[in-house]
């Protein structure tokens, strides 16, 4: 009897640790990566809204959306009583945020960088705040090992083929990649280099400007493609069609989440583009990870 | 001289009417807050409201007070309504100003490049924010955006008044046209820096360019009023003789108006108060064109009704076309100047196209 009940204590004991540590059942999620992240932890059942960022994996999909990561309301947030809201730092306008954390809901913003380090730093930071640390240290362990079996592959190859990010927001001429940018980083990753240099962030591409950067290969987000008219009519636009990537029809389009979002799946959008830019090598496929099961 | 003649000025309503006529206003405006501090995505009950309302005026309240409302209605709704009826009145006394002294309907701060040159300032400091702008984004952090659309606004409307004096003379026709040269150039200036502009800067700049009045906090309320209130106050001295104007600026001399006092005084109060709301809420479209004719078409063109009404009304716009960009897509937010186009322009072709015999 007494063992018995001592039995029941022990259980109620563990319930108890195991509510406080989950805490936190009504979250709010900003920014797609950390989107993912949350999912790809095993919390997604706790995930209640999501920015207009956030579309991976599809269960984000009949999710209420709080609006765009940079225009957020601080009472259409709070409208959906969340206990907890963690995005990235990029995540604004500023004032909403001091509205959110006078509320008293817990408020967790991320610092995103472009680096192997940053995604698993990343996914370190979301694991914490959801009390999932070791879960976390899973996820990132297994990101960071796929990253790193690439990165050992990729080091020493010699050839590091040109290769030009086109971004096309609507009409107007397309923006190309300049240094410290996600796809910058993203094309180191994968084992090339960025045809266009001597600039930050994003710059409308002339004709002339493309030619001089005579990329092998472009890379663009399935979104981008998608506004100017499929693959065909970016084949046809003067900047790339007079390139050597336009001339051998060698462009590529990936989800922009997944090849730019630098969540979970990083590693294994930079081993795809690995294998465009290096076809000869033999880059062995990545282990199957969970989290990447499936691709909208 | 105790009367100015209202020739010219069909329907102006006797003092009586017109005090009536405002004092309806005022009341649509006090009603209309309320219930804009009593909606919202989050839905809290009236008597709720009710208490948390009479908990901050320092009066005994009833019933518990639940710290997430009180946070709600005091730290979100109350400072967004304040700076809802500021942003109205402001824009819309700004307009009708504009309006009576080019005697043109179609003037509004956005016509004649005011809110041009604060766009301008204010889209220059989104995009250079990060690279040339770095000393001057590090003293004024958050507020550098706002400080630079003030001063962009400030800039341009002195540009324009000082091309269009002479020998100590302002020319109401020059002002006009060189406003709209200046909003040319402050849209070509625009362009350039959308042009330099990457993917976030470019979402953020759509976004400032269709107003918002979000993330609205009681330090920016406290600073914007006085900008606004100063004008709202003294603007009503300058109705007789924006009325004289009516008839032609010679003739308002001959009344006896100092027609050029009136001008600087008239486009200082445009300045300030279309700054301040630029400021905090970016560019909101319609509601200076557009309030001004409202408040015609409901009492006459007698300045002494259009300029207060004028403010009455953009605040009872402001505050109506608010509530809908905050509830209609929540937990998301509509961007405002959408809301005060989408629903103000059928709204005053319907409103036209009733009174049309009337108005001939």
């Amino acid at each position: 009897m007494l063992l018995r009940l001592a039995t029941v204590a022990a259980t109620a004991a563990l319930v108890l640790a195991g509510a406080a540590a989950a805490a936190e059942t009504r979250i709010v999620t900003l920014g797609g990566s950390v989107t993912e992240i949350v999912y790809a932890l095993g919390a997604g059942e706790r995930v209640i809204a999501v920015d207009t960022t956030s579309y991976h994996p599809v269960a984000t999909h009949g999710l209420p959306k709080v609006g765009y990561l940079r225009q957020l309301s601080a009472e259409g947030i709070l409208s959906v009583r969340p206990d907890l809201i963690v995005g990235l730092e990029e995540a604004g306008p500023p004032q909403t945020l001091v509205q959110l954390r006078d509320s008293g809901t817990r408020l967790q913003l991320l610092p995103d960088r472009f680096t192997a380090d940053g995604v698993t730093a990343k996914i370190r930071a979301v694991a914490a705040t959801l009390g999932m640390a070791e879960r976390g240290e899973t996820l990132a362990a297994g990101v960071a090992a796929d990253l790193s079996q690439i990165e050992s592959i990729l080091a020493g190859v010699r050839r590091r083929p040109k290769v030009l990010f086109l971004l096309a927001t609507s009409r107007g001429a397309p923006l190309a990649s300049g240094s410290e940018t996600a796809a910058d980083a993203m094309i180191h990753l994968a084992g090339g280099t960025n045809a266009v240099s001597g600039y930050r962030g994003y710059k409308p591409l002339s004709v002339e400007s493309a030619v001089a950067a005579a990329p092998d290969l472009v890379l663009m987000m399935q979104q981008s493609v998608d506004t100017l008219g499929g693959v065909e009519a970016v084949l046809a636009l003067p900047s790339i069609a007079a390139t050597p990537a336009g001339k051998a029809r060698r462009v590529f389009a990936f989800d922009g989440l997944y090849l730019l979002g630098f969540g979970p799946r990083t590693a294994h959008a930079v081993s795809e583009v690995a294998r465009l830019l290096h076809p000869n090598l033999p880059l062995p496929a990545l282990p199957a990870r969970d989290w990447v099961a499936t691709r909208p | 001289m105790t009367t100015v003649p209202l020739a010219g000025i069909d329907g102006s309503l006797p003092a009586l009417r017109r005090g009536a006529v405002l004092a309806a206003l005022a009341l649509a405006l006090g009603i209309m807050f309320v219930v804009a501090v009593g909606m919202g995505p989050v839905p809290i009950s009236a008597p709720k409201v009710l208490a948390v309302l009479l908990d901050a005026a320092g009066l005994p309240s009833f019933g518990m007070i639940e710290e997430r409302d009180r946070a709600i209605i005091m730290a979100i709704r109350l400072p967004r309504a304040c700076l809802a009826v500021l942003v109205g009145a402001g824009l819309a006394l700004a307009g009708a100003l504009l309006q009576g002294l080019f005697r043109n309907p179609l003037a509004d701060p956005q016509l004649i490049g005011v809110s041009g040159g604060a766009a301008f300032a204010a889209v220059g400091t989104i995009v250079l924010g990060g690279t040339l702008l770095i000393p001057v984004t590090a003293i004024l952090g958050v507020y550098t955006l706002p400080v630079a659309a003030f001063i962009g606004c400030l800039t341009t409307t002195a540009l324009m008044y000082r091309l269009s004096t002479i020998e100590g003379r302002t020319f109401v026709a020059t002002m006009l046209l060189s406003g709209i040269a200046i909003n040319a150039l402050a849209m070509a200036g625009l362009g350039f820096f959308i042009f330099m502009s990457d993917d976030r800067q470019l979402r953020d700049i759509t976004f400032w360019m269709m107003g918002s009045l979000s993330g609205a906090t009681w330090k920016q309320v406290m600073t914007v009023a006085p900008f606004i209130l100063l004008p709202c106050v003294l603007v009503p001295g300058l109705a007789r003789a924006l009325n004289a104007f009516i008839l032609g600026e010679r003739d308002a001399v001959h009344l006896g108006f100092d027609t050029e006092t009136v001008k600087f005084a008239a486009i200082g109060a445009v300045a300030l108060a279309v700054g301040a709301s630029v400021a905090v809420s970016g560019t909101i479209g319609f509601v200076g064109l557009v309030v001004p004719h409202l408040i015609r078409l409901l009492g006459g063109a007698d300045h002494r009704l259009v300029l207060p009404g004028s403010a009455l009304i953009g605040g009872v716009l402001l505050l109506a076309a608010d509530l809908i960009a905050r509830i209609a897509v929540a937990p998301a937010e509509l961007p405002i100047g959408l809301v005060t186009s989408a629903l103000g322009g059928p709204f005053f072709l319907w409103l036209l196209l009733s009174r049309r015999r009337t108005l001939g």
